[in-house]
């Protein structure tokens, strides 16, 4: 690990221990943060217990499916609006201050078009996620150097097999971006809606256990929330950087 | 009277010049935006079978333009371009390309950028195996056959992209000043290259560079042209004989020459300069 690394986890480290200190000491009542030693072994306790299973396959297949809607849909999207200079004169703007909007004000809209469930979950993790990777694939597609074309062209390849063997390969690192955004917005929309329109869900668990005062499952099951997205991320990053690799020139 | 490519290609009619280009003229229409732009010509070239011509210009002349005609990526406005006594329609088979820009695949290790065009046209998996091997040895990659472009300099990424377009056993080969974007000395070293690999592969070369002394030292003749509309205002035979490398450039007459083209486009320049 490198040294920068060494540091970050001293950081995290020092942080969780002075919380478990505080919390020990009652710095900080157990009515408001439990310990992080008492939310591993809540976190332990739900996963030994099974009883939470359900909720974290709902929880992570909408996050699935609305990060691949979002990856595919805003590739198209934006691919589509590429093609097109004037309607991205027109819609550019539009999409920079997209995420001034909170999207979430949107809630009773998609109750009243998909009922209370998974599919207005999904519908609004979309909506959250789509953007931020039609954003990237304007980018990538913008940085495509023309001469790659050119080099292209001069071995016989038609449009198609240009767009698939060097148009994709030659945007993809930037696409990536957007890959990576989409995940984390498909997280944060669907967790977040399952707080206000789901009966099922981690977020819903969540929201369940804080309702009936059970700070310990709460704690526990947000504990588990940010280890998932922790791996998912990690995941993501170990390929980021192989793209990125490729574009240090 | 049709006549087979197949004959064509492998017939050298000497009498007959490799690529021609006759009353040549490239017009681009602003589409009622203000005054179509004339970028080139009318140029009328010969190029003989297996010679090096250089082509120097002012920014903006049209040189690009000129390679792009040649290459099949541009189409003229008026006039007609032939390769192999065959209209240009399209890329012409026979025909390769290195661009100033670097066009390494980034995605691709050496060895897979210098296999893409091979395996794309589906040759033979033994043939491409040898071929490429022979031409990474060539262009001094040995090292570097698994490396990826990101870690090589620019002056490895641009044989890389020669490499690329050697193995293809081009009979034409445009280079678009290849080597704009790297320093003097290795102008210098990767200019031996080429003449090594224009005497290897006997292909007819035309370069196209601003740099006169590059112009001077590697080619049979060089055209100079004028500023925008770019046409030939000189065409000046250098007479080096084709075992010359770079020590040229300490030869009396290499001053001359350079001397005797900058003279000529001197005043092209200049226009350039005061009309931007």
């Amino acid at each position: 690990m490198t040294r920068e690394g060494w540091i970050r986890l001293l950081v995290i480290a020092a942080a969780v221990a002075a919380l478990e200190l505080a919390c020990r000491l009652g710095w900080v009542p157990v009515t408001v943060v439990i310990p992080p030693s008492a939310m591993a072994a809540s976190l332990v306790d739900i996963l030994a217990s099974g009883k939470h299973w359900a909720d974290i396959v709902i929880s992570l297949r909408s996050v699935a499916i609305a990060a691949v809607l979002s990856i595919g849909l805003g590739f198209l999207v934006g691919a589509v609006i590429h093609a097109w200079p004037l309607v991205r004169g027109a819609v550019e703007p539009l999409l920079a201050s997209y995420y001034a909007v909170p999207t979430f004000m949107f809630y009773p809209v998609f109750i009243i078009l998909f009922g209370v469930g998974p599919a207005a979950i999904v519908a609004i993790a979309v909506l959250l996620a789509i953007v931020s990777m039609i954003s990237a694939t304007l980018v990538g597609l913008d940085r495509i150097p023309l001469v790659l074309r050119k080099t292209a062209r001069m071995m016989h390849m038609g449009p198609a097999s240009r767009a698939l063997l060097i148009g994709l390969p030659a945007a993809l690192p930037h696409l990536f971006t957007g890959v990576k955004l989409a995940v984390a917005y498909a997280f944060i929309g669907v967790i977040a809606s399952e707080f206000i329109l789901s009966g099922a869900g981690m977020g819903y668990a969540i929201a369940y256990a804080y309702n009936n005062f059970d700070n310990r499952e709460m704690y526990g099951l947000m504990l588990l929330i940010i280890l998932v997205v922790t791996v998912v991320n990690t995941g993501l990053d170990a390929v980021d950087r192989r793209l990125q690799a490729r574009l240090r020139r | 009277m049709s006549v087979s490519p197949a004959e064509v290609a492998v017939v050298p009619d000497t009498a007959m010049p490799h690529a021609r280009l006759v009353g040549v003229t490239r017009v681009f229409s602003r589409r009622g935006k203000g005054e179509d732009i004339h970028a080139l010509g009318p140029i009328d070239l010969d190029l003989k079978r297996g010679e090096f011509f250089s082509v120097v210009g002012p920014s903006g002349c049209g040189k690009s333009t000129l390679l792009d005609v040649l290459a099949g990526l541009a189409t003229p406005t008026s006039g007609t371009a032939e390769f192999e006594g065959r209209p240009i329609a399209g890329v012409p088979a026979g025909v390769g390309a290195v661009f100033q820009e670097d066009a390494s695949f980034p995605w691709l290790s050496v060895t897979d950028n210098v296999a893409f065009g091979l395996r794309r046209a589906g040759v033979d998996p033994a043939e491409i195996a040898r071929r490429v091997d022979y031409a990474i040895g060539f262009m001094g990659l040995r090292g570097f056959a698994d490396a990826y472009p990101a870690q090589l300099s620019g002056g490895m990424r641009q044989r890389v992209c020669i490499a690329r377009t050697l193995v293809m056993q081009p009979r034409l080969i445009l280079l678009d000043e290849p080597f704009g974007a790297l320093d003097a000395q290795t102008r210098l070293l990767m200019g031996d290259e080429l003449l090594r690999m224009w005497r290897e592969t006997g292909a007819t070369v035309l370069l196209i560079t601003h740099a006169l002394d590059e112009a001077a030292m590697l080619a049979d003749r060089v055209g100079v042209m004028s500023a925008r509309p770019g046409v030939f205002i000189d065409i000046v035979a250098t007479g080096w004989d084709a075992e010359r490398d770079s020590r040229i450039v300490s030869h009396p007459r290499f001053g001359d020459l350079t001397g005797h083209l900058w003279e000529r486009l001197r005043v092209e320049s200049l226009k350039h300069l005061r009309e931007g």
